[in-house]
């Protein structure tokens, strides 16, 4: 059985459902964090189908763009990973409804 | 280059002034330092009067101005300045002098009184304000000086205001000046509003001269006369003199001031002043303006010369002589003799002041004793007082060869009798010449000869009083020697010529006919007076002329019927309109402003404040409901992203 495009695309769209949730659901902010990662992932995942399924599949031009994607959700996880280390500091918690303040105090 | 003194003029008013406000700052307790203050001052001043007397001996016909401006208001500028020619100089070198005179003469004869500092400070102030009448280029500083000459002069002739009389003396001056100063203040504007400057003299553009005359043109005569109205009342002149005889109630010092140096040199010294403005237009030297400043004059002389004749107030027959001799030097300013008239008035001062301050030493040495009925006999007592008097008398009188009034009534004689106007000027002053003759010898008669008719002893005066009466003799006789027409220097010094000796003009028919009535006068008066009682004889023969006389021919009365009685029905009308038809208008204006109010608030209240709360409520509520959504909840936002999405996505496939 060979993929085919919509097949990916379903998949692709579920794996973005199953982020969303995460990220409006959970109340801890790492599973938020993991969340907004698996629609980040998805989105990755639409621009490989879409590339593989183009008329010219031999340039590796959707591929680079999600490995781009990918590198800069590694960065973004780490800035995302250290806020939530500042925040756990300063609140001592890292419930997200607990922290309803933008300032310092 | 104008010398040093030209521009430092000011420093003459200045001292007095100066001295004058020290005074009242010492206290009252300080009474020789007070003295010793005003005199210092005043020989201060008669020194810098002599130092800017010394340029205009040395160039005759010398003038020289400085001007200055004042302020600005728009385009213009208000300049004023100082003057310095013959004319200023030898008012100057007079005033310092007489009031020098006056001064020391003060401090004896004011010893006792407990507001002694207070009257050297004004008499310093009424000093400083002459001055600076004397020696102001601008006829708005004049108008100044002038309006301070009549504060002082309301000072002093109410220095002893305990006195209602003296109060109601100095309103009565303050006032009657008052009417006159009106004229001479629209005079000053209308002159501001024709020639464009106020200055007497602004090489070549002050009002007084060519191009500035040129351009009065014939509203000359008004402007003229205007200022003649302030000059009448100033210098005591018909119908305006009925304030001087009524300010004797003054210390008699001050009535020597105010007679001899100040004040009513006033008025005759702005007529000189402004003469140019006078004699516009002259044909034969007679102007409209002329003929109005001579008969005033005449009718001032000679009425005034026979109220005197009636009066037994020892200072009231001088305060008439006074009022009489202002006459006189209108007359020779009206006939265009205008050296002639300063001349007289600088010999008048000397004597006039002489004869007051004689008056004073006599009062002083008999107990505050004004009326002559009641003097007599003070010949021996008085020595000095008798002798300083008796040159005082005779000067005043017209005596000739020795007595410096003598010569100046001859050159104003003179004067007259080549008038073009009229030739009856010239008669009535010849009266008045015997009228003055007569006056003079019936007050000497009661004063000083006749048996004493009073049991008070009387006594001379301390020395520091009758020193000044000695100075001012000396002064009056040796005055002589620069009048004579064999000699006139101080009349050639006024018009600026220099003199020339000629033995010969000495003989003129004027002195035999002077002589003549003078001697007539003086005749008639010895004649009648000669056993006096406590009646008079004139009283007894004509009773119904006395009483007229003695009434001031009822002038005060007859004012006192028409003009006041006038002006107070006016009061009492305006007071009725005030309270009955302005008030109700008032009232109307007041009470529409109120219930405009009333409407105006309350559609504040109900519309425009409701509106605006309204608003601000709406906002605030807005505000809440929209901050409820501001939770800080992260997830919230993400929710809301989502929803909004969502919809849009929805919306965008539902269209395309």
């Amino acid at each position: 059985m060979t993929p085919t495009l919509s097949a990916v695309l379903v998949i692709s769209a579920a794996l973005f459902c199953i982020g969303l949730l995460a990220a409006l659901s959970r109340r801890h902010a790492i599973f938020i964090l993991i969340g907004i990662e698996m629609m980040l992932a998805a989105a990755a995942l639409n621009f490989v189908a879409f590339w593989r399924f183009s008329p010219e599949p031999q340039q590796p031009t959707g591929v680079m763009v999600a490995i781009f994607a990918i590198a800069i959700a590694a960065a973004e996880a780490a800035v995302g990973l250290a806020l939530v280390i500042a925040v756990y500091r300063h609140y001592r918690t890292t419930n997200v409804d607990k922290f309803d303040r933008g300032e310092g105090s | 280059m104008n010398p040093w003194i030209v521009s430092n003029l000011w420093l003459i008013p200045a001292l007095p002034l100066a001295a004058s406000l020290c005074i009242l700052s010492l206290g009252k307790a300080q009474r020789s330092p007070a003295a010793l203050l005003a005199i210092f001052a005043q020989v201060a001043a008669l020194v810098l009067a002599i130092v800017a007397f010394l340029p205009t001996l040395a160039t005759p016909g010398f003038r020289a101005v400085h001007n200055f401006t004042w302020f600005t208001f728009g385009e213009n500028a208000v300049r004023i300045g100082f003057l310095l020619d013959p004319l200023t100089a030898a008012m100057l070198v007079m005033i310092t002098f007489v009031s020098l005179c006056i001064f020391v003469f003060s401090t004896g004869y004011m010893a006792e009184d407990t507001n002694f500092s207070r009257f050297f400070a004004y008499l310093s102030f009424f000093s400083a304000a002459m001055l600076g009448v004397v020696i102001s280029n601008s006829l708005l500083l004049f108008f100044v000086c002038w309006e301070l000459v009549g504060l002082a002069s309301y000072l002093l002739i109410g220095f002893w205001i305990h006195k209602p009389t003296a109060a109601a003396a100095a309103k009565k001056a303050f006032i009657t000046t008052r009417i006159g100063d009106i004229g001479f203040f629209l005079g000053i504007l209308w002159l501001y509003g024709s020639s464009g400057t106020l200055l007497f003299y602004d090489d070549g553009r002050g009002a007084l001269e060519a191009a500035a005359l040129l351009a009065i043109g014939s509203s000359a005569t008004f402007i003229a006369l205007l200022i003649f109205c302030g000059a009448v009342g100033k210098s005591g002149q018909f119908p305006l003199h009925v304030w001087l005889p009524d300010a004797m109630e003054g210390p008699t010092p001050v009535s020597a001031l105010i007679h001899a140096a100040t004040m009513v040199a006033a008025g005759v010294f702005l007529v000189a002043r402004v003469f140019p403005l006078f004699s516009l237009g002259a044909v034969d030297g007679v102007t409209p303006a002329l003929t109005v400043v001579v008969w005033v004059g005449v009718i001032t002389a000679v009425m005034a010369a026979l109220i005197a004749i009636a009066q037994d107030d020892i200072k009231r027959i001088l305060a008439y002589s006074t009022v009489s001799q202002l006459g006189l030097m209108m007359v020779s300013l009206g006939v265009g003799g205008v050296a002639a008239g300063i001349v007289h008035l600088l010999a008048h001062a000397f004597f006039k002041a002489l004869l007051f301050l004689g008056a004073g030493s006599i009062i002083h040495g008999s107990h505050h004793e004004q009326d002559i009925r009641r003097m007599g006999g003070l010949r021996r007592l008085m020595p000095v007082t008798f002798a300083t008097y008796a040159i005082g008398m005779m000067s005043l009188s017209g005596v000739p060869l020795l007595f410096s009034g003598a010569w100046t009534k001859e050159e104003i004689l003179h004067g007259t009798a080549h008038w073009h106007g009229s030739p009856v000027p010239h008669y009535l002053l010849l009266l008045g010449v015997v009228l003055t003759a007569f006056y003079m010898t019936r007050q000497m008669i009661y004063v000083f000869f006749a048996q004493r008719r009073s049991t008070d002893a009387a006594h001379e005066s301390p020395r520091v009083m009758t020193i000044p009466l000695i100075a001012l003799a000396v002064c009056s006789v040796g005055l002589s020697v620069i009048l004579t027409p064999a000699w006139p220097w101080l009349h050639e010094y006024l018009l600026g010529r220099s003199a020339e000796f000629h033995l010969g003009r000495i003989i003129q028919p004027m002195l035999f006919i002077s002589a003549l009535l003078v001697g007539a006068g003086i005749a008639l008066g010895v004649l009648l007076y000669r056993s006096v009682g406590t009646t008079d004889p004139l009283a007894q023969k004509q009773p119904a002329l006395f009483g007229f006389l003695a009434n001031r021919m009822w002038l005060d009365e007859l004012y006192g019927n028409t003009v006041l009685r006038l002006s107070a029905f006016v009061a009492l009308w305006s007071d009725w309109m005030d309270r009955h038809v302005w008030d109700g208008f008032v009232g109307a204006a007041g009470t529409f402003a109120q219930l405009t109010g009333i409407v105006s608030s309350g559609v504040d209240n109900a519309a425009i404040n409701a509106g605006a709360d309204m608003g601000a409520g709406g906002a605030r509520d807005t505000g809440r409901l929209v901050s409820t959504w501001h939770s800080g909840q992260v997830q919230i936002y993400l929710r809301a992203v989502a929803v909004g999405t969502l919809t849009l996505l929805l919306l965008y496939a539902w269209l395309a």
